[in-house]
């Protein structure tokens, strides 16, 4: 069958096998920074923006965004640079393989909230499993990002 | 320049938050073949017969391949130092499939779809026969695992294949039982601690593809590229030389990647074929036929006085290696050597046993720790415990017995404690936590008990007498250099810290040192990424290099300048007469090495060592418990640490925070569970759950470096020592809440809520 999206601001017309995945749609389309971690939707490395809402993307049928708009962080380098920075600064990044995944889910939360409270990042970001930094680097890194955009460090884009 | 201390940021972190494509999968030849194995459905069976007629005539299918199919030389899949420990015991496909989950046939196919179908299509006949699934039951039983005549043993480690005994060792100093007659109290008692899994993100995975001389490269997820090379050379029997193995960036290796788990299929299909092949395992597989902790036994008799000294340690464990022997024996000697020698202080006497035996389950590996997490869990509660029998201060206990900065260590191969400041470690860890305040426990009224928990730990920093780390070291023509490694950064920022080190030595910023590897054509010998050695092997072989190298730098300057090498030293980017003034950068060395010139600017180090000098740490916790339900919630822990040196801070407290996390997990939850048919239950992350943000308060770290003065710059090691005092500072911390002991891990709320009940 024949989809047509927009992915990451250019339009994609592709003839895809209905049983396909946005996961593997997503990176036959060269959007590498999407991982999969655990074909079930537990780990949050598939995340992307589908209609600037976060979805996994390995639950979701490339079949369903036909005619939608996908984001991925190959379309979100700025802000993924800006944001990851205060994670590098932790060491927090470690194998780096959830990286994208958490880092898209927290652009979305910021986008959503831009001053959340420990507890409020705790329970937005759950769903994004990382077993290399035990989270607290994670966190420190966020708090840091919050801190310097409320000092007047450059806001995300919306 | 001091770049030894620094918080600097791994030289990946900007291409890792940013999401480049730089794993394995992201860098695999586009089109190539896709692997994928038929499991056993069975625990132990024949293959009698594989039709594979219909599964042929899928479109796209490549090639099919049983066990008649691949050569008969039996190999070890872990990757360790020749000779191996581990006992050749696998085939690429094998007649005898020994777990539910081990390969019966190789499919290779143009995309995945007709890959699934041809597997579907495949007609096996089995043969299927009695399997071991109790571990207790394994030694001597009639069923055997490896009955096979060619299995073999490289290594005096008394195992059997004919008693299913993968090994059997014994070491002891002193008069352990008479020591034990002559004690006030004796503890002995018996835990257990069940497999569980690494779960790093990125599951086991390979690409291979033929290079243009025709040699095999296999592209892998790998922490032991060397190693790799010669496992794969056995295994599909060619020359080493016709093997080239890459490690890209890893998404976590934690042990499981020190395991050939995912090379062997890809890389014989593309011999095959001489087509590129990759295979991905699922996170399904990862959990069916990965490398996870060996799950054991550990039986603790611990002789004590009554006015609390420790004089007699004796540990056995029973090991359950699962279906193949990776790593089995050497886990199994961790146990009793990486914690007995925490009670140096007063000992008197020690005996370590063990017994690793073979089992129709999944065979098990390398993970963090490597036993030494199962026997501290072990001990360190036998220690806790004994402090309730005697009314004392656990901490007070411990700093009576505790091992010492000086203290030579009879359980440790007679090293000497050369650096160590353990006591100061838990003397603070117990301050952090609010120790004098909170324990044991206290009731909050609304049916909850916060109460506090301690346990020690201690590692090694490397394989004394048998790690080599290797490292080159080059100038370039623009004054920067290039460091060429194979030890395996695997998100631990092994490629930054060592940079640093070698920054620090030719006094230049860490910036300006390029790191390449690992590459087993270009990148020096290196026993790899494991055995918590990277930091303090390589880390020395890199400071050697950068001493060479600085020589021959300043010998080359002194021919410019014409004179006396002697007069002349390297300051950063300059090479100074001292005694004229005159000089020459860096840069200009360079260019001067590629001109008429026949002295190279390139050095070649390798360091290996006769210790393993531990490193310590102390873990402290504060728990809610919920009386009703046994629900545990992880307050705050608080963990010092002597790693010696610390050589990049940041990196360090991240080492800790994931290793107490992983720890938490497994005090708490996480569980290899099979069925009665030895189907493991937990195939997924729905079933085998691994700690969220969400599951624990604070990890607060401190660092109590003490200097070593065998390691770089005073380094040991931090990787593994991390994870071993979750478990029995937990157990503490419900026993103080509740008054019972729990012994199997994982301590989940049902067993709690349960002992609860049965102690009303």
């Amino acid at each position: 069958m024949i989809i047509s999206i927009m992915l990451n601001g250019k339009k994609v017309v592709d003839d895809i096998s209905p049983d396909m995945t946005l996961f593997n749609f997503l990176r036959n389309h060269g959007c590498y920074s999407v991982k999969c971690g655990c074909e079930t939707t537990n780990c949050g490395l598939c995340t992307v923006f589908l209609d600037d809402k976060p979805v996994l993307s390995c639950a979701i049928l490339a079949a369903r965004v036909d005619g939608h708009k996908v984001e991925t962080m190959e379309g979100l380098q700025e802000e993924a640079e800006e944001f990851g920075r205060f994670i590098a600064d932790q060491g927090a990044e470690q194998c780096g393989f959830c990286n994208p995944g958490m880092i898209m889910n927290a652009i979305a939360l910021f986008r959503e909230n831009a001053h959340p409270t420990g507890e409020e990042i705790k329970q937005y970001l759950a769903g994004n499993l990382c077993r290399c930094s035990g989270y607290e680097g994670q966190l420190r890194g966020i708090h840091a990002f919050i801190e310097y955009r409320e000092n007047g460090g450059a806001a995300c884009r919306k | 320049m001091q770049e030894v201390g620094k918080r600097i940021r791994k030289k990946d972190a900007m291409a890792l938050v940013t999401g480049q494509p730089v794993y394995t999968d992201d860098l695999a030849p586009k089109e190539c073949l896709i692997v994928k194995v038929l499991r056993s459905p069975h625990a132990n069976a024949l293959v009698e017969e594989v039709n594979k007629t219909i599964a042929l005539k899928v479109p796209g299918i490549e090639a099919i391949y049983t066990w008649e199919d691949v050569p008969k030389e039996r190999f070890a899949q872990a990757g360790q130092t020749y000779p191996e420990w581990s006992p050749y015991d696998r085939l690429i496909l094998d007649q005898h499939v020994r777990f539910v989950g081990d390969p019966v046939a190789i499919v290779a196919g143009e995309d995945e779809a007709c890959v699934d179908r041809a597997l579907k299509m495949l007609k096996v006949k089995y043969k299927v026969l009695p399997a071991v699934l109790d571990y207790h039951e394994a030694k001597d039983n009639d069923i055997l695992v490896h009955p096979e005549d060619s299995w073999k043993s490289m290594y005096p480690v008394g195992a059997d294949n004919k008693r299913n005994l993968c090994a059997h060792m014994e070491e002891e100093k002193g008069d352990v039982e008479g020591t034990f007659e002559d004690c006030d109290i004796v503890l002995d008692r018996t835990f257990h601690v069940p497999a569980v899994n690494q779960t790093m993100m990125e599951t086991f995975r390979t690409a291979c593809y033929l290079d243009m001389y025709g040699r095999l490269v296999v592209l892998s997820s790998t922490q032991i590229v060397f190693h790799l090379r010669r496992i794969l050379g056995r295994a599909l029997g060619i020359p080493n030389s016709q093997i080239r193995v890459i490690k890209p960036r890893i998404g976590g290796g934690f042990g499981a990647k020190q395991t050939a788990v995912s090379e062997i299929y890809p890389a014989f299909v593309t011999w095959m074929t001489k087509k590129p092949s990759k295979m991905i395992y699922s996170r399904y597989e990862s959990q069916i036929a990965g490398s996870p902790r060996h799950e054991m036994d550990v039986r603790v008799r611990l002789g004590a006085d009554n006015d609390g000294k420790i004089r007699v340690i004796d540990v056995y464990n029973l090991s359950n290696t699962g279906a193949y022997g990776d790593h089995g024996p050497t886990t199994a000697g961790l146990t009793g050597h990486k914690s007995i020698p925490l009670y140096t202080g007063n000992m008197e006497a020690f005996r370590h046993t063990f017994d690793v035996v073979y089992t129709n389950q999944l065979a098990t590996g390398a993970y963090r720790g490597y036993g030494a997490t199962q026997g501290i869990f072990a001990l360190e509660s036998v220690v806790n415990e004994l402090s309730g029998i005697l009314n004392r201060d656990p901490i007070e206990l411990r700093l009576q017995n505790i091992l010492k900065q000086g203290m030579h260590m009879p359980a440790y191969f007679d090293e000497i404690a050369e650096s160590c400041r353990l006591d100061e470690c838990l003397v603070r860890a117990a301050e952090m936590i609010g120790w004098k305040d909170k324990f044991p426990y206290k009731d909050m009224g609304n049916g909850k008990v916060r109460s506090v928990g301690i346990a020690m730990a201690m590692q090694g920093s490397c394989i004394s007498f048998v790690d080599v780390g290797s490292a080159t070291v080059m100038l370039n023509e623009d004054g920067s250099y290039k460091l060429s490694i194979s030890a395996a950064d695997m998100g631990t920022g092994c490629d930054t810290i060592l940079a640093q080190m070698a920054a620090d030595v030719l006094n230049v910023s860490t910036d300006e040192i390029f790191v390449s590897g690992a590459d087993t054509d270009t990148s020096p010998y290196d026993s790899g990424s494991y055995a918590s050695s990277t930091t303090y092997i390589t880390g020395q072989a890199v400071v050697k290099a950068c001493t060479e190298l600085t020589k021959r730098i300043c010998k080359l300057a002194a021919t410019m300048m014409e004179c006396e090498e002697e007069d002349v030293e390297l300051d950063g980017h300059v090479v100074r007469n001292v005694k004229t003034g005159q000089s020459v950068t860096t840069g200009e060395v360079g260019f001067k090495a590629q001109c008429f010139n026949d002295f190279a600017l390139q050095v070649t180090e390798s360091h290996t060592s006769p210790v393993s000098p531990p490193p310590y740490m102390a873990g402290a916790v504060e728990i809610e418990l919920d009386k009703a339900t046994g629900h545990v919630e992880v307050l705050d822990y608080a963990a010092v640490v002597d790693c010696g040196t610390v050589v990049n801070p940041n990196l360090a407290t991240v080492q800790v925070e994931g290793g107490l996390g992983q720890g938490i997990g497994m005090a708490l939850y996480e569980n290899i569970q099979y069925n009665a048919k030895g189907q493991m239950l937990n195939n997924s992350f729905m079933q085998y759950k691994i700690p969220t943000r969400r599951d624990y308060g604070p990890l607060r770290v401190e660092f109590r470096p003490s200097f070593e003065p065998t390691g770089p710059f005073g380094v040991k090691s931090i990787g593994e020592v991390v994870i071993n005092t979750p478990a029995p500072a937990i157990a503490h911390a419900v026993y103080n809440a509740t008054g019972c002991w729990h012994r199997s891990l994982p301590i989940t709320s049902e067993k709690i809520a349960m002992s609860l009940l049965d102690g009303e």
